[in-house]
């Protein structure tokens, strides 16, 4: 556990710093976070797409005063990229440079005499052993986010993003670093975090991510939020848009939720819609103006031709 | 027993619920508990959660396990162990401690009104704490029947009779709408705001008469009941009308989890001929030296897919899962094809294609032409006329899938032209949704068709049916 003891003081605490940064944490949030920074364990957080997994890391990293690293996982990403690679281009630059001085060094000294050949074999030996400690130096070492993480000295968020997009073998990469928070690299030996990031992992569960990753992590299944909720994120992210039409928007696309479609509008889709209904000055949620704006919401054909049958849109 | 005892006993639960805890898992919740403390009860919730509850399939199994063993209050809820509870707690003084037995129907009766007030400002308000406090007030007074001496049974039906929630949906409805026009999509959004509301207010009484329940009798009794199967272990002959719902919403996510894993392994099986191209550019990074060989990839063998699928009364809802589900993952197969049948059988293809799949089931029923003589099922005439309708369906290049209980109202079987088609076809699998303990009881005809597919699968359940296409399609 880091020396520098805990970032907040409670599960209150958690939640007005995060309110104070624009996010408006429930209570089992704010206390699997702050279970989080208590326990010093990642904080795996899966839930469907745009209820806010992402924008949770970011409030917590200007809540905390941290700097966010941020690893985007897709498919094929790999140790090279996310955690360290050795600049092959500088090693083989260093190496020629050293090919192309030793020659002139080795001959100067060879030219006096044929005995000294044995002392300039000894002396391209040692070239070679200097050279090979000194490309496996720290200069080197291209950092990539997980490195960066663990050796940075400053608080730190980190942010793995999307790890069900990421191979399995990633997974694995992502145990030792997790768990100990360090990182071993066969060259220069294992580097220890001096100070433990604050590491949040997303995933929008299109796989099932391994045993062995979940139980090190803590876990926090983050769905859409309560109707209560969801409209003072939209009051406060679209504050124009007024009480009565925020509280009929949620509404509306809580009734939308509940039906059997093939994506289901998230938050973020809910605030454009505020914002849209706002900039083409609707002032009630009447048929005409659903109709015309459901596409802000629902990005699928089959999803609107659903909806608008079954809120019995444009039957009147 | 003490707190950490409960919380043993909790694990223990949930193992019996089939939610894997491993006991690194049991130190984590017991730590995290430690961190936010007893003293609020819904935190607790959450560190136990963040601990030991790691799919959200198993979310439901987890909170009705939780309300068992770490009840709210005990008894009547006269506010014991209450500390946390910061709502409701003021009002629940005039309902929490009067309704003994001795009240008179008239002092029942206005108690009964005053509550069904309370009630509709609630349900108005969507205000869940005051929901639950009512919940449990309403099962005091009007839940309990004395069954035998000192014994009380808490029954679901009377507290919702006496509530009866329904009856208040035209007031709320009033009251939410104001003065806005009725019968416009406002009217259509409101009720259903108000359903769900009522929905959940439901929910709540059946939990509060579980955690009575479960005092009289002792956990262990109860937790059985409880609990309700995870998600993907529903048996599709059994599943409720909500349960399918559920199950169709978990159709395409199913459907991408198969997908994603399907591809992950082709990807990682061996790699095809040399790309000579992409070496060569590969190596000029590194001087020249091709220190990299690139391949390229395999080409996956892409299946035909012929499903034919019994839709008749009860098998249906696992013929319309299984239906969507191969639908969902077409871009696996090379082709798909899905004919349906009662006793006689149609090509409902163009159904799958339709935009929206959750009518499909309806739409078959209603146009195709599944029914020849009475509509009870008949495996053998259903057979010879996919045989003799559409003779190309079947190729060597097809997998051949029945969906089926194989349920035959004693007909014929037609197992010669049965076993000709299985020939044709390169794979040929029954799905069975019952149980194989009872394949060959009664008029099941199990036992003539088992022997000319390459294998009877027992799959009753969504885990079933997700193992079985992992394992159709090619890797």
């Amino acid at each position: 556990m880091s020396s520098q003891g805990y970032a907040f003081a409670d599960v209150a605490d958690v939640q007005e710093r995060l309110r104070e940064t624009g996010y408006l944490a429930d209570e089992a949030i704010a206390t699997t976070v702050f279970l989080a920074d208590r326990l010093g364990k990642p904080l795996l957080v899966e839930g469907p797409a745009g209820v806010g997994k992402t924008e949770l890391a970011k409030a917590l990293t200007t809540a905390v005063g941290a700097e966010l690293i941020r690893l985007q996982c897709y498919e094929g990403l790999d140790e090279a990229r996310a955690l360290y690679e050795w600049n092959y281009k500088k090693q083989l630059l260093r190496i020629q440079a050293g090919a192309s001085l030793a020659p002139e060094a080795v001959a100067g000294v060879a030219g006096a005499a044929g005995a000294d050949r044995a002392a300039g074999e000894s002396a391209g030996l040692a070239t070679w052993r200097e050279t090979h400690d000194d490309i496996f130096s720290e200069e080197f070492l291209l950092s990539r986010p997980l490195l960066t993480a663990i050796r940075r000295s400053e608080p730190t968020v980190l942010l793995i993003d999307e790890t069900d997009k990421a191979d399995v073998e990633v997974e694995g990469l992502l145990l030792e670093v997790l768990s100990d928070f360090q990182v071993t690299i066969p060259e220069l030996g294992t580097l220890k975090a001096t100070r433990r990031p604050f590491v949040i992992l997303t995933s929008n569960a299109t796989r099932e991510l391994s045993e062995a990753l979940k139980r090190r992590c803590l876990y926090l299944n983050l769905d859409y939020p309560s109707a209560a909720r969801e409209k003072e994120i939209v009051l406060s992210r679209v504050p124009e848009l007024g009480e009565r039409m925020a509280e009929s928007l949620v509404r509306i696309v809580r009734s939308l939720r509940a039906m059997e479609l093939k994506k289901a509008p998230s938050i973020a889709e809910t605030i454009d819609w505020g914002q849209t209904v706002l900039a083409l000055g609707f002032d009630t949620m009447d048929d005409a103006a659903v109709t015309s704006t459901l596409g802000v919401v629902l990005k699928h054909a089959s999803d609107q031709a659903r909806a608008i049958s079954q809120l019995k849109l444009g039957a009147n | 027993m003490n707190l950490l005892d409960r919380t043993v006993a909790f694990t223990a639960a949930l193992r019996r619920a089939n939610v894997p805890v491993s006991s690194a898992e049991t130190v984590d919740a017991v730590r995290a508990v430690g961190a936010v403390g007893w003293a609020d009860r819904e935190a607790v919730r959450a560190a136990f959660a963040a601990t030991m509850c790691k799919r959200p399939l198993y979310r439901n199994a987890f909170d009705s396990l939780f309300d068992l063993y770490f009840p709210p209050r005990i008894g009547d809820g006269v506010a014991l162990g209450d500390s946390g509870e910061t709502s409701g707690s003021g009002q629940s003084a005039d309902g929490a401690n009067g309704p003994a037995p001795e009240l008179t129907p008239q002092e029942l009766e206005a108690l009964r009104r005053a509550m069904r007030d309370q009630l509709r400002d609630a349900l108005l308000d969507g205000d869940d704490d005051r929901l639950r406090d009512l919940a449990r007030r309403s099962v005091t007074a009007f839940g309990a029947a004395q069954n035998g001496p000192g014994q009380r049974s808490y029954f679901i039906y009377r507290v919702l009779r006496a509530m009866s929630p329904e009856t208040l949906i035209a007031d709320l409805l009033a009251a939410m709408l104001g003065e806005e026009e009725r019968g416009g999509l406002g009217e259509r959004i409101a009720r259903q705001t108000i359903s769900d509301r009522i929905k959940a207010f439901e929910d709540m009484i059946s939990s509060e008469v579980r955690r009575r329940m479960a005092e009289e009798r002792g956990i262990e009794a109860v937790e059985r009941s409880a609990v309700k199967p995870l998600a993907d272990q529903v048996d599709f002959l059994r599943a409720s009308q909500r349960d399918l719902v559920e199950l169709r919403r978990q159709v395409y996510p199913l459907a991408r989890r198969l997908a994603t894993r399907l591809t992950a392994k082709r990807r990682l099986g061996r790699t095809g001929r040399l790309d000579f191209r992409r070496t060569v550019r590969a190596s000029l990074a590194t001087g020249g030296v091709p220190l990299e060989t690139k391949h390229r990839p395999h080409k996956p063998h892409k299946p035909e897919l012929v499903v034919l699928c019994d839709v008749s009364g009860s098998v249906a809802s696992f013929a319309h899962f299984t239906l969507m589900l191969t639908h969902a993952l077409r871009e696996q197969f090379s082709k798909v094809r899905a004919f349906a049948f009662i006793d006689t059988t149609d090509e409902v293809t163009r159904f799958l294609r339709g935009l929206d799949l959750g009518d499909m089931m309806a739409r078959i029923a209603s146009e195709a032409d599944l029914v020849w003589f009475d509509g009870h099922s008949d495996y053998g005439h259903a057979i010879d006329v996919f045989a003799e309708k559409y003779p190309d369906a079947v190729g060597p290049r097809t997998s051949l899938l029945i969906l089926g209980d194989a349920r035959n109202n004693y007909r014929a079987t037609s197992a010669a032209v049965f076993r000709r088609l299985c020939g044709q076809a390169r794979h040929s699998y029954w799905l069975n949704p019952e149980p194989r303990s009872y394949w060959g009881s009664g008029d099941s005809a199990t036992g003539a068709y088992a022997d000319f597919v390459d294998e009877m699968v027992e799959c009753r359940n969504v885990e079933q049916l997700q193992h079985f296409i992992e394992r159709l399609l090619p890797t």
